[in-house]
């Protein structure tokens, strides 16, 4: 004992820390990845491998060019990397995922101040970028087990394009992935079982996703409303964009209306829009809202004077 | 609100089953005169004097202040300043025992005829609150409106504290003879012991002590922090909620710690004001933890020492729980009456802050429903008008934001912060 240390209570902590909780993220997303890799071949690996690589490189590339501290070991460019390969196809050209990655972490994330203060999901945004930028490449959708094919990969539409035409696919098949899709996003039952993971260690709240699908869900009731909730994006964006912590409302009143704002904007995108999928632009959208919905649905303070708001 | 939130610890309560050891008698005590909410009080001893135990040795006539006892008999060596844990500066009187520990004749059972001379008596024993606040108890046993319930606090939710469950199971008598002589005098008409549910034999205890009692009800309550702290425990043991800026009193509620009330009742009988206290040594670095009742005075030094603490290691030194003890800056320092526990920690890790990630712990646990992290943005920015409207002075700076914060921001400190930008009306 030299000197005894002087610090402000409290002087013993919690160990979940930050990068723990990135950890658990990542961990929740491998039954997504695993399928992925079963219905759409070993490329999905080579995707989402490029993509981590790249975020991660961009993220030390940028913090060391800002003259700031290093944060790749808080895992959130992994994980960043990881999101943003679930939500491309597996046939996207490995060039066009590093300008995603780079879109991702420095554009959305880094120019904004890094982890915690980007105002928008970074994968979801990176995601919309390339659709704009890329259309073609991003909807080369490929029928699952196209890889066992000899020949040349056959693309093949999504399900909700495919929806009321004589090529639907059974809902089974939609809850097992087994349809054309982004490398992450078919299988329900995997995101699914991430999903209560993450519930389950109390790392997410249920409040958004259960009010993300249950609005669709309830908004598509006369058009096949099972259907619906189970293709495109809706469980990967639910379970795990509209859970993200830096975009979304802190409480749960704020939560709730995040995930109903989702559902509508999903289900009037798919419905009335141009493009066949919304999931990505009603995260997008309700991003830029949570601000405004975080100051209406603030806590109720225990004991606090109801007139707070005159005050001062 | 149907729920205060919290957070479950680990509770560390190695000492529960550790009898109270008397302190064997230390050779000097340096008391300060500041060991309650008010003003410090004056010496009313010189160097050279000889004292005993129980005897006067400060006072005022400030409002908020109680009287100085010695806890020895001996010698006054010196009366010089001294710098409180909190910063202020008050005197101390130095004794040095001459080991016969003779009582002051001073000490005798006052004479009780109505209430005022009962909160005189109480004054007059020294007595305030023992969790760790040091509110004068005269002052909180004098309110200005009608009180209809006298709730014990009982909960002692910090970890590795187990003094106030010794004093449950060691003097339950006294407990219950201070609860029924505070309810009778005052005239109110309910106590309610509420005792945390990881007292299981304390609880039963009282249970069965107070079957045929109906005035007296014991409350489990469950083991979240901040259990103990004023509001929570009043929500959880009566459901009233004492609005902001409103004292427990305006609810028709007192609370009161379990062993200020036992002391109480030992003080009506004996006249022996508070000269020493039960205090639980513990912590990573202290080799075998203990409770003990030492005199008011002695270091914190020589009950480690006691204690067995591995003194090369040592790195932290706390007065009381790890979630809302202070860190001693000095091992010198004097038990005084406000000091339940004392430990001695090997390990601390500087980590540094990292960005908030927004995950909203803070405002999860937060047991009276703040959002530390907006109020750390306003702070930051000095956003007086946010901050008021954020209700940051409510903050009862019970660490749990700290605690639970992934990224290893100091909330809780920065709460503190922000209240001093907020001007007092």
């Amino acid at each position: 004992m030299e000197k005894l240390i002087v610090s402000p209570s409290p002087h013993n902590e919690n160990y979940t820390k930050t990068h723990h909780i990135m950890i658990e993220v990542i961990i929740a997303l491998i039954p997504a990845l695993i399928a992925g890799c079963i219905y759409f071949g070993l490329r999905a690996l080579l995707v989402t491998g490029v993509c981590i690589v790249s975020c991660v490189v961009f993220e030390y590339i940028c913090r060391k060019l800002m003259k700031r501290d290093n944060t790749i070991g808080d895992f959130s460019a992994v994980l960043t990397g990881l999101l943003l390969a679930m939500n491309l196809p597996v046939t996207i050209p490995l060039w066009m995922c590093v300008i995603g990655s780079f879109a991702a972490i420095v554009i959305v994330k880094q120019l904004f101040g890094g982890i915690g203060q980007n105002f928008a999901n970074p994968a979801i945004t990176a995601r919309i970028i390339m659709m704009v930028s890329f259309p073609a490449a991003m909807t080369n959708w490929v029928y699952p087990f196209w890889y066992k094919e000899t020949a040349d990969a056959v693309s093949g539409a999504t399900p909700l394009v495919l929806m009321g035409t004589t090529d639907e696919v059974s809902t089974l098949d939609l809850f097992l992935g087994k349809c054309g899709g982004c490398i992450g996003e078919t299988c329900a039952l995997a995101l699914l079982i991430g999903g209560v993971y993450l519930m389950i260690r109390r790392l997410i709240s249920p409040a958004a996703p259960l009010a993300f699908i249950g609005t669709l869900f309830i908004l598509s009731a006369n058009s096949a409303p099972l259907d619906q909730i189970l293709s495109g994006g809706v469980f990967l964006g639910a379970f795990f964009m509209a859970t993200d912590y830096a975009t979304t409302p802190i409480t749960t009143k704020g939560k709730i209306i995040f995930g109903i704002g989702c559902g509508i904007i999903t289900f009037v995108i798919r419905n009335f829009g141009s493009y066949p999928e919304g999931v990505s632009f009603s995260i997008l959208l309700m991003n830029i809202l949570t601000p405004y919905i975080e100051q209406l649905t603030r806590t109720k303070i225990f004991g606090a004077k109801e007139a707070a708001k005159n005050e001062g | 609100m149907s729920r205060i939130n919290g957070i479950r610890l680990k509770h560390h309560k190695n000492t529960e089953n550790c009898s109270t050891v008397e302190f064997p008698l230390p050779a000097k005590v340096r008391i300060p005169m500041s060991m309650h909410m008010g003003a410090p009080c004056q010496p009313l001893v010189k160097v050279k004097d000889t004292v005993k135990v129980g005897q006067k040795i400060g006072d005022t006539d400030a409002a908020f202040s109680v009287p100085v006892h010695s806890s020895v008999s001996g010698t006054v060596t010196a009366v010089t300043d001294y710098r409180t844990a909190m910063g202020s500066v008050c005197k101390m009187v130095e004794i040095e025992t001459d080991g016969k520990q003779e009582i002051s004749e001073e000490v005798k059972p006052p004479e009780i005829t109505d209430k005022a001379s009962f909160l005189k008596a109480v004054r007059e024993s020294g007595a305030c609150g023992l969790g760790g606040a040091g509110f004068p108890t005269h002052i909180k046993l004098a309110p200005k409106v009608e009180v209809d319930t006298l709730v014990l606090n009982g909960a002692e939710c910090e970890p590795y504290i187990t003094a106030d469950y010794r004093e449950m199971i060691e003097c339950p008598e006294d407990i219950i003879g201070g609860v029924n002589m505070i309810k009778d005098i005052l005239g109110i008409r309910r106590a309610k012991l509420a005792i945390e549910a990881n007292k299981p034999e304390a609880i039963r205890n009282f249970k069965e002590m107070a079957d045929n009692d109906d005035t007296i009800d014991i409350i489990t309550l469950p083991s979240v922090y901040p259990q103990g702290a004023e509001k929570v425990i009043i929500f959880n043991s009566t459901g009233r909620i004492i609005k902001e800026g409103m004292l427990p009193s305006d609810a028709g509620v007192i609370v009161m710690n379990i062993s200020t009330a036992s002391f109480l009742y030992r003080y009506m009988k004996t006249g022996m004001p508070l000269v020493s206290r039960r205090l639980t040594v513990d912590g990573n670095a202290v080799k075998e933890p203990k409770n003990i009742s030492a005199p008011i005075g002695t270091s914190f030094r020589e009950i480690l020492e006691y204690c067995k603490t591995d003194f090369d290691s040592l790195k932290k030194v706390i007065a009381g729980g790890p979630m809302m003890g202070m860190s001693v800056p000095d091992l010198d320092m004097p038990v005084v009456k406000t000091s339940n526990a004392l430990l001695g920690i090997n390990t601390y890790d500087d980590k540094k802050s990292s960005s908030c990630i927004r995950c909203g712990r803070c405002v999860r646990v937060c047991p009276l429903g703040l959002m530390p992290a907006e109020i750390e943005r306003a702070y930051k920015i000095r956003n007086i008008d946010e901050l008021r409207s954020l209700k940051v002075t409510l903050c009862i700076n019970c660490g749990s934001c700290s605690y639970v914060c992934p990224a290893n921001r100091r909330l809780a400190e920065t709460n503190q912060l922000a209240k001093t930008l907020i001007p007092r009306k």
